[in-house]
């Protein structure tokens, strides 16, 4: 499959200070992302994410390296007419109304009158704010505004669809309906590459990820590859009996009521822990193998570096 | 078309600007005070009215130029509000250019309705539509397009107090340049000379966009110098502009 990004050993300095100190803040970046995949870059705060981004749409220009975006270098306007690209805290013209705004960001990429409103209307209906089309972006709140922005950055039907955090200041339906219109995008054959900090949202619906901390991706690979299906740990929650009974079989990790929640790190020993259950006319609430997440590789590759 | 897109949306941006209209009431103002001014002064009354009504126009729509254009590109800046923009399939020369049209747009607006005032004053008093005073106009409008590239030019890269500095020295400089030329008259050649007549050059003189004086006292004005003063301006307008998008398109929106 053709690469839809590719970014090759990018590097940027900013010489920041009163007295310029230069700063090195992306250090040989290589990734690829391929069409029609979403791809998560993930990286604690300050790691390069949204440098990275912003070099990608020719916000900023690289000290080096190349980007390429469907095989064109990224600098060209005309790389990004199959771009749409949602920031990550939307600031856009509060005096239009969502309806004008888009009207304006379709202007931007030449569209025809006809394809216009018609197109509009169905992004406003898409986004869940046709309700509000017509009221001024200042009166919007903070979730409408990221709405607002996801209707913009699709108003050309892009084949490449850039968010920056899209589930910032979403609430958690909100999560939902924007998780659920990125695996739209997949299913229409467009691609999405977006930073989160949720990143349960993440491993829900990305193809594959990379990782960037201190301006170096550590880690990049497809999700299943990088999470392993290895059973961590067991969580066992059982009532009727005492937190003392359980010694020796596994950690104790809160106690509400005569519910016990009960981390068990060997598999013989969650057989050991029913038995026991069923022996003292315990009941047993759940049984839950806790499996590698994306989360735990994330803490792990960050607080190592 | 995209040009046209950020020229709609800078239109109403500016239309929105309070200054506008407080520069615009006290241009009326300065106008219709003339008729007062011309009552007290001793000599040729329309002169005074058509000279303070055309002073007021020129005055008033510079610092309209000024106020409002150093503060365009800059806000965007600030709002952040170009991020969304340039990650268009738009050209950073084009972004410029769409601010530059739809500032000028605003004024020709602003001026249009100043010079409607003024067109009513003086014919409440001659009982006469003066159609040359209109050149003078034009030429006053010329100076605000040249004056609004200033304005973008430091907006594209100064904050808007230092950006209004900029373009009222670059104003007044202009308006102060043509004593060089008495001085390159007086001066001996030499090396002193030559520099003073470079500085000359490169200095903007924007008393070339001035025919107040000749279309006020009916005096006769060559062609050349409509001429002249039209490519002047032209040239002298996309030049600034030129140097606008050089210095837009190295800088980066962190």
């Amino acid at each position: 499959m053709a690469d839809a990004i590719r970014i090759d050993d990018l590097r940027k300095n900013f010489r920041l200070g009163f007295i310029p100190k230069t700063r090195q803040i992306l250090k040989g970046i290589t990734f690829s992302v391929r069409e029609g995949e979403i791809f998560g870059y993930l990286g604690p705060n300050g790691a390069g994410k949204t440098t990275t981004i912003k070099c990608l749409l020719g916000l900023i220009r690289p000290d080096a390296g190349t980007i390429e975006i469907f095989g064109r270098p990224h600098l060209s306007p005309r790389s990004r007419q199959p771009l749409g690209f949602l920031p990550e805290n939307p600031y856009f013209y509060d005096y239009l109304t969502a309806r004008e705004f888009l009207a304006f960001t379709a202007d931007l990429f030449g569209l025809a009158r006809k394809d216009k409103e018609e197109r509009i209307a169905r992004l406003l209906e898409l986004v869940g704010i046709a309700r509000a089309a017509d009221l001024p972006l200042r009166k919007f709140s903070r979730g409408m505004l990221q709405r607002a922005g996801l209707a913009q950055a699709l108003v050309n039907d892009p084949k490449l669809v850039v968010l920056d955090e899209p589930l910032g200041g979403m609430d958690p339906l909100g999560r939902k309906e924007i998780r659920d219109i990125i695996v739209r995008f997949k299913d229409e054959g467009k691609t999405v590459f977006f930073t989160t900090h949720i990143l349960q949202d993440i491993e829900m619906i990305c193809d594959r990820v990379a990782i960037i901390v201190g301006g170096r991706i550590v880690k990049e690979g497809a999700l299943r590859d990088l999470v392993s299906e290895k059973v961590l740990f067991t969580e066992v929650t059982v009532s009727g009996l005492a937190a003392a009974d359980f010694q020796g079989l596994g950690e104790s990790v809160s106690a509400q009521g005569d519910r016990i929640l009960l981390k068990v790190f060997e598999e013989a020993k969650v057989d050991e822990v029913l038995d026991l259950v069923r022996g003292r006319k315990g009941r047993l609430v759940s049984v839950s193998p806790r499996t590698e997440t994306l989360e735990d590789i994330f803490v792990e590759t960050v607080t190592r570096i | 078309m995209k040009i046209g897109a950020i020229a709609g949306i800078t239109f109403k941006e500016a239309k929105r600007d309070r200054i506008l209209y407080l520069l615009f009431f006290f241009a009326a103002l300065g106008i219709v005070a003339s008729r007062v001014l011309a009552v007290l002064t001793v000599g040729d009354r329309i002169k005074i009215i058509k000279d303070v009504g055309l002073a007021s126009i020129s005055v008033f729509g510079v610092l309209m130029a000024i106020l409002i254009g150093t503060g365009l590109v800059y806000k965007e800046i600030d709002k952040k509000t170009i991020f969304t923009l340039l990650a268009k399939p738009l050209h950073r020369a084009e972004f410029i250019l769409g601010k530059f049209l739809g500032l000028v747009l605003t004024l020709f607006v602003m001026t249009l309705a100043m010079t409607l005032i003024f067109l009513a004053i003086v014919y409440a008093h001659t009982l006469k539509v003066e159609g040359s005073l209109l050149v003078a106009v034009g030429y006053i409008f010329l100076e605000l397009v040249l004056i609004t590239a200033v304005a973008i030019l430091f907006s594209s890269f100064s904050t808007p107090i230092l950006s209004s500095l900029f373009a009222l020295a670059f104003y007044l400089i202009g308006h102060l340049s043509w004593g060089l030329e008495l001085i390159i008259k007086k001066m001996r050649p030499g090396a002193g000379k030559a520099l003073v007549r470079a500085l000359y050059v490169f200095l903007p003189d924007l008393e070339n966009f001035n025919l107040k004086t000749e279309v006020v006292h009916g005096l006769p004005i060559p062609p050349a110098i409509y001429l002249s003063a039209f490519l002047y301006g032209v040239c002298y307008t996309a030049f600034i502009l030129g140097l606008a998008v050089l210095i837009f398109r190295r800088r980066d929106f962190i």
